[in-house]
């Protein structure tokens, strides 16, 4: 199939970007879109240009690195498909598609459709664990887990950190992906000790970088993994009775 | 001649490690903050080890190349981690998960270090339980198992298909803290270039920062390795697209020997290639063959849809050839048997390059929810790859380059024959031997980094109490800085006519054939020929675009694909000399009669350890004999 892009190229952080077009002929339906990619930049080498930068890694949709907005949508409109997952076979010949990078001021790019997410690594570094070291942790079958819970922890802890839900909100806010992270350790039984505390410094520095949540849902609609906006429901719950919670008392239930 | 001391303790098998722990040296725990390391990768052993020394009270820098230490390839692993809970009550313990191991490896690996692995399993669970994984559960909330190839208990914990997803971030995670309290300083996006040695020991790294192109030096007491393996070698594998070998290449470049580097594992359960624009292959977890069935039609020339073809006329050849295993056979023998289906023409698909992993009765025993809630995001990828719902028609899979049992050599204490300079994870060589059983990388990268490496890096590390690491001035930085700083430019200098891909494309293509699931003389005898002189094609005619000082992956790419080529050399002239078949090593010469490996137990149990002796002068080979004095060396037998 035959191929016209429009792709956003900057040439490093902080200097002006464009658009530019590219031919993209006789790409095979069977080719994913960061193949299709490979293609287009191959010959651009071959031509003597620069190839277009994008982050990519693991291409089976699980390591989070790969990202784009294609036509406006995060990682394309197929639902729940990270861009490596996105095939060829879902766009048509002589189609024209708009690649950009992730757009929020929280995550500046570094150059092309490459962006600086290292903000969701300040968020997970705010309280993102449990506080446990190496050794000395009792036997694994001490810990008893409702199924149940271990399978809402599991829906939530499935989060790649992709960032699309920050891309894909008019505010820019971090709501699903920092939920994401409070809900895969506070539903479990060893997340409780440090749940509320928890709950306060993620979302603190949560705001630091990024907007606020008003519900669009557009989070949900983004996300590669299907990530659903009740854990936000959940982080705001968590997040109120910590403000009022007594954890000095905690032991006292 | 040289000889290599693995340091392996006296006593029997069981009491080695606790034994070993009493001996060697420590730090206390107030001169720890004394000691500098330095650790590559953030994967299961990377990001598990620093954490861990990080909470020890070390002062430690990690580099990643990556965005966030999260996205490490560790995270793709799917199907589970082995540990010998025996929570299964079916007969497991710490010595038959050893024995397994030994075995599955073609008793080609070290016993000491393989029990080693054994015994701590037990504890990872425990920690990344703790840790908050949120492991599969029964309903009454204890913790779920299913089995893996090469073993009859079931003793692989699981998170869904998402196992090494939930490790690493439990590891990430760990990592976080350490960093939020200081204890850990990381450098993502750096990618280490260069080892540097001073007097013979480690002294510290050269990485390039991927974004500003800026090269530092960074010294240290020790610097540990975790970079994993190198089957991109072939350049289609299953591995990330950024896995590389050069973090070890350069350390083996600096003197760490490096062992069996033709001990690569090919995975039988892989989506098949489909165009020669493909730039990787994706695994289906091997936990899919505790509910699907592999066969092939009986008849080549069987042009039916897979689900018109009756019973009869099906060959479910891993349960008629071994009928004990059945579809769980280790993986190098269900790579070779899906290869020889597809020799005699049976295969299936539209390039004829698959075998069917059929899942239909598992559905009609079980119940589509049973196996939705099994291996649910595996059959999505399945589909969002072929178009095709797994859940009606049968999979399509095939055999493809996975995991590099070969790696650094080290002692039983982790440490490469350059003192300081460590390896862990799949960049070591030391558990595996030629095979390596499923469920176990996670197992290895976790107990490395978390219950080994910090227990024996203080019998080196106490020898330099109130040592300052050598300043970053010193010549030995300087030269290294200038040799990577003249590697880059010599990339973009050359301004030749073909692209990295063009040349790495040409290399895969080679060892796939020659050094790939079956290996000869006359093919390893002809890659030899061929390798160097594409390596010689590749620094005159390499088309690099861009330049230094921004963020340029071709240049990193054309970087990472030379240092490919000198490895492709090793690893062909390691297949070369390693005379007899053994797990994922097939030398035609060398098989049963019914075409199963043929090893040569009086010759060939040994691990080769290659000495590097300089750029196009070939390495030394260097024997660490094998001993099996608790598991009896047999043939190996799935049947």
């Amino acid at each position: 199939m035959d191929l016209t892009l429009k792709v956003w190229r900057q040439n490093g952080p902080g200097k002006p970007g464009e658009f530019k077009e590219y031919e993209a002929r006789g790409i095979s339906p069977e080719s994913s879109f960061l193949e299709m990619l490979d293609v287009v930049n191959e010959r651009l080498v071959e031509a003597g240009d620069v190839p277009i930068e994008f982050d990519h890694d693991c291409r089976e949709g699980i390591c989070g690195t790969c990202g784009v907005m294609i036509n406006g949508h995060p990682h394309g409109d197929q639902k729940g498909t990270a861009t490596c997952q996105l095939h060829m076979r879902k766009f048509s010949d002589g189609d024209r598609i708009v690649i950009e990078p992730w757009r929020a001021t929280g995550m500046p790019v570094i150059r092309d459709l490459i962006v600086d997410r290292s903000p969701l690594d300040h968020i997970v570094e705010a309280g993102g664990y449990i506080s446990v070291n190496t050794g000395g942790t009792p036997d694994a079958n001490l810990i008893p887990v409702p199924k149940e819970a271990a399978e809402s922890s599991m829906d939530a802890a499935a989060c790649i950190g992709c960032a699309a839900c920050i891309a894909a909100c008019p505010n820019s806010a971090g709501q699903l992906f920092t939920s994401a992270k409070l809900a895969h350790l506070n539903l479990l039984p060893q997340g409780q000790p440090e749940r509320y505390e928890r709950t306060i410094a993620m979302v603190e520095k949560m705001e630091e970088f990024f907007g606020s949540c008003t519900n669009h849902g557009e989070c949900e609609e983004a996300c590669p993994k299907s990530i659903s906006i009740d854990n936000i429901a959940l982080m705001n719950r968590d997040y109120l009775v910590a403000k009022f919670k007594d954890r000095r008392k905690a032991g006292q239930r | 001649m040289t000889t290599l001391d693995a340091k392996v303790p006296e006593g029997p098998i069981q009491d080695k490690w606790t034994n070993h722990r009493f001996d060697i040296k420590l730090v206390n725990p107030a001169n720890k903050r004394k000691y500098d390391i330095i650790i590559i990768g953030t994967g299961l052993a990377g990001a598990s080890a620093a954490a861990s020394f990080g909470e020890l009270g070390y002062n430690v820098k990690v580099f990643t190349y990556h965005d966030s230490p999260r996205r490490a390839h560790s995270i793709a692993a799917q199907g589970g981690i082995n540990a010998a809970k025996n929570y299964t009550n079916d007969g497991d313990s710490i010595f038959r998960l050893f024995y397994d191991t030994v075995k599955g490896g073609d008793y080609r690996s070290r016993e000491a270090n393989v029990y080693r692995l054994a015994e701590v399993s037990n504890e990872i669970i425990d920690q990344c339980v703790a840790q908050g994984v949120p492991f599969a559960r029964e309903y009454g909330g204890l913790l779920d198992n299913r089995s893996f190839g090469g073993a009859q208990v079931s003793r692989t914990f699981y998170a869904r298909g998402q196992t090494g997803q939930q490790l690493l971030l439990g590891a990430y995670q760990a990592l976080a803290r350490q960093i939020s309290l200081g204890n850990v300083t990381l450098f993502n996006r750096s990618e280490m270039l260069e080892v540097v040695t001073h007097e013979g020991s480690a002294a510290g790294v050269v990485v390039r920062d991927l974004i500003t192109g800026e090269i530092s030096s960074h010294s240290a007491h020790a610097v540990v390795l975790a970079t994993g393996g190198y089957s991109n070698v072939f350049f289609l594998s299953t591995n990330a697209m950024a896995c590389n070998t050069t973090a070890i290449w350069r350390a083996h470049r600096k003197g760490a020997y490096f062992a069996n580097p033709c001990f690569t594992q090919i995975h039988p359960t892989c989506i098949p290639v489909h165009d020669e624009f493909q730039s990787k292959l994706t695994l289906m977890s091997e936990s899919l063959r505790n509910d699907g069935r592999i066969w092939v039609p009986i008849d080549p020339n069987d042009t039916r849809p897979a689900n018109d073809i009756p019973e009869n006329e099906r060959d479910y050849y891993l349960e008629r050839i071994y009928p004990s295993f059945g579809n769980l056979a280790p993986r190098d023998v269900s790579s070779r048997a899906a290869m020889r289906m597809i020799d005699e023409n049976k295969g299936v698909g539209p390039l004829k390059n698959g075998v069917y992993l059929d899942f239909a009765d598992a559905i009609s025993r079980l119940g589509k929810d049973v196996i939705e809630a099994r291996y649910g995001n595996l059959f999505e990828m399945y589909e969002r790859i072929t178009d095709e719902d797994p859940y009606e028609v049968p999979m399509r899979i095939y055999p493809a380059p996975h995991y590099t049992m070969g790696g650094l050599w080290v002692d039983y204490n982790l440490m490469t024959n350059v003192p300081g300079l460590y390896a862990i994870g799949e960049a070591n060589y030391s558990d595996h031997g030629a095979n390596r059983l499923g469920a176990s990388a996670l197992m290895q990268g976790l107990a490395d980094g978390y219950f080994v490496l910090p227990y024996t890096i203080a019998d080196y590390l106490a020898d330099f109490l109130n040592t300052t690491p050598l300043s970053t001035d010193h010549e030995a930085f300087k030269q290294a800085e200038a040799e990577v700083d003249g590697r880059m430019k010599k990339l973009l200098a050359i301004q030749g006519t073909r692209t990295v891909d063009s040349f790495h494309r040409e290399l895969g293509k080679i060892m796939i054939e020659e050094c790939g699931l079956a290996r000869s003389k006359e093919g390893l005898q002809k890659a030899l020929r061929e390798i160097p002189a594409l390596r010689e094609e590749f620094w005159k005619d390499v088309k690099v675009s861009g330049t230094e000082d921004t963020y340029n992956s071709e240049l990193a790419k054309a970087a990472r694909v030379a240092d490919f080529f000198e490895l492709a050399e090793l690893m062909c002239r390691d297949a070369l000399e390693r005379e007899e078949s053994c797990g994922g090593h097939f030398r035609v010469e060398h098989q049963t009669e019914e075409g199963e490996a043929k090893r040569d137990d009086v010759n060939q149990a040994h691990s080769s350890a290659w000495a590097w002796n300089g750029y196009d002068t070939p390495q030394t080979h260097i024997k660490e004999p094998l001993e099996f004095e608790y598991v009896a060396l047999a043939q190996r037998s799935y049947k």
